[in-house]
């Protein structure tokens, strides 16, 4: 199986597959943040170190225990889990931009930690040995793709998610519902590094290097810059987001020196012009039933009522 | 030793503080974060640079001419980029002022290339002053002397002026502000333009202090700046001011107890910790929620 898979995948052009593969962590790392950011409401700008800290355990893990890939992936999941539980207990009773310069402030204090630790190598970075299975790794990618859409796509629709749905429509009523806050919070907060610290798993025997830097606040904004333009909360969005954004700039490449600055004209482009993103407000399901002829469900209504809510309602909070 | 480290933490920390202001006025008119603000002190920093090297012009009017660009830059920014968001969602403001940023940057980094470019020799002459056991140069004592003039103007304005008058109302309650005649975008323009102002200043004098001027100066900059105004809380004058201050003296005081490697950390960690005690900041205002 491993072999054959392997032999279909010499066929692909080498640098069409990482563009393939670099798409798939990007969608990754973009619904591990829509539950956090999208679903939950809670800004945060420094998701890259949940991928940074994922990379590097999951990285030390093969290194030194050279463990079978899918193990060291979940492990390392819980790993990067933890370390966002204990980190969101106490700050995630911070609201608004104050918990989002608190995230950054992280991102900033692990990517230091991790340039002066000597398990990471320090400033040179790690070498990532390749992962301990058969299968290609551009297959392995989008295995954990489609598990998290998978996965991403039944929270919404949980109790959970729901629970998860009405704290960011508005924290107080929400309590009041009898929905304890901080722990569904903090619960949000783990899952997204749960998928992030995966995707850095990911990131780090895909590419095969790995340095703090690598991570900084600009990998962060990558991130949110994939969420908002497809649209917050929207499951589709960020699969779509994360796609061009993960694609333009190497179809930017031919513009070499200018690529960087047509990214961030881009961005500004594109948010005066769909402020709310390319699904805000919409999903896929809809799309697909209203070019049926049928009238979307009560559901759907709902489900948009909400996110229009959580859009003013976060003008003033 | 201690009055050494202090001088150097204060110098440090009112350049931070400058970039400071610019974040929390802006945000206490509009809520939004400037994350381009950054990206402004670049290129306060270039301008001054090219004015003293290719305009030969005196420190001074550098400034002056990279403060006077910069407010361009500010009120036309906001104008192209914030303005038509004003009604949309936070969010997307924001990921367009982090376009506006990644734009700016690599543009800088295209027209001035990746290395970084000191200022020309004797712009500023340089002469150590002995108090005591400290050495401080005279360098450090215009940084502190022009961040206090810059600040008390700033104040002066704000608090004594009509348009000082007409931030302030607006910062109170947008829409109020609004229907008693104040024209609010207007408001929101000076508002960039003032920021602008400091930030490029703090640029010109940063550039001389460490004489290292490059197109990604910026990031870092305006990152510990941003800390710095949340630090004080965010939307206060004063606490940006002080939150500057607080930042600058504490990383040094850290580099100077032998965690230069951490150096970047600091002023997170303390941001961090604070906020973990006072959750508005040092001087911000107490949220009420309604139900």
């Amino acid at each position: 199986m491993g072999d054959f898979l392997q032999q279909l995948i010499g066929y692909i052009n080498p640098y069409y597959l990482q563009i393939f593969v670099n798409i798939g962590i990007g969608i990754i790392l973009a619904l591990g943040l829509n539950v956090v950011t999208g679903l939950t409401g809670q800004l945060s700008l420094g998701h890259a170190a949940f991928m940074s800290i994922g990379a590097f355990t999951s990285a030390v893990l093969t290194i030194k225990l050279g463990m079978p890939f899918s193990i060291n992936l979940l492990l390392t999941g819980f790993i990067t889990a933890a370390v966002a539980a204990l980190i969101g207990l106490p700050i995630l009773r911070l609201t608004g931009d104050y918990l989002a310069i608190c995230t950054l402030g992280f991102a900033e204090i692990v990517k230091v930690v991790f340039l002066n630790l000597d398990i990471t190598n320090r400033a040179l970075g790690l070498s990532v040995p390749s992962a301990n299975t058969e299968i290609p790794m551009p297959v392995v990618v989008w295995i954990v793709v489609l598990l998290t859409i998978v996965c991403v796509t039944c929270i919404h629709n949980s109790r959970f998610g729901r629970a998860l749905m009405a704290v960011r429509g508005d924290e107080i009523a929400a309590e009041a519902m009898g929905i304890n806050v901080t722990r569904y919070k903090v619960q949000s907060f783990a899952l997204g590094a749960f998928i992030a610290g995966v995707g850095g798993g990911l990131y780090a025997h895909f590419m095969g290097y790995i340095n703090p830097s690598d991570f900084g606040f600009l990998k962060s904004v990558d991130i949110l810059s994939m969420v908002v333009l497809g649209g917050l909360g929207s499951i589709t969005g960020s699969v779509i987001g994360a796609t061009i954004l993960s694609a333009a700039p190497e179809f930017l490449r031919f513009m070499a020196n200018y690529r960087m600055l047509v990214y961030g004209g881009l961005l500004v482009c594109m948010m005066i012009f769909r402020p709310n993103g390319l699904m805000g407000g919409t999903s896929f399901t809809e799309i697909v039933l209203r070019a049926l002829g049928r009238k979307p469900r009560l559901k759907a209504i709902m489900e948009q009522k909400n996110s229009e809510l959580s859009r003013s309602g976060n003008g003033d909070t | 030793m201690f009055f050494q480290q202090l001088i150097n933490g204060i110098a440090l920390g009112s350049t931070y503080a400058l970039i400071a202001l610019g974040y929390t006025m802006v945000y206490g008119i509009i809520t939004l974060i400037n994350f381009a603000h950054g990206e402004i002190y670049m290129v306060g920093a270039f301008v001054g640079l090219f004015a003293t090297a290719i305009l030969k012009v005196n420190f001074f009017v550098a400034m002056l001419i990279a403060m006077v660009v910069c407010m361009l830059l500010g009120m036309f920014i906001e104008r192209i980029a914030y303005r038509p968001l004003r009604k949309s969602s936070r969010l997307s403001a924001l990921i367009s002022a982090i376009g506006v940023s990644i734009f700016l940057s690599s543009l800088a980094q295209m027209l001035f290339g990746a290395n970084a470019k000191g200022y020309p020799e004797g712009v500023f002459p340089v002469k150590q002053i002995t108090i005591g056991s400290a050495e401080i140069s005279t360098l450090q004592l215009l940084i502190i002397a022009i961040s206090a003039i810059l600040m008390i103007s700033l104040e002066f304005i704000v608090h004594k002026t009509k348009i000082g008058k007409a931030m302030r109302a607006t910062s109170e309650d947008y829409n109020t502000a609004a229907l008693m005649g104040i024209n609010v975008n207007m408001v929101i323009s000076f508002t960039f333009a003032l920021g602008s102002a400091l930030a490029a200043a703090g640029g010109v004098l940063v550039g001389l202090l460490f004489n290292a001027v490059s197109f990604n100066m910026g990031l870092m900059a305006g990152l510990k700046a941003f800390a710095a105004a949340v630090l004080g809380g965010i939307g206060s004058i004063p606490g940006a001011m002080l939150g500057g201050l607080l930042l600058g003296v504490t990383e040094v005081a850290g580099v100077a107890f032998g965690f230069s490697s951490y150096r970047d950390a600091i002023a997170f960690a303390i941001l961090v910790l604070v906020l973990l005690v006072k959750p508005t900041g040092l001087l911000g205002r107490k949220i009420q929620k309604k139900v």
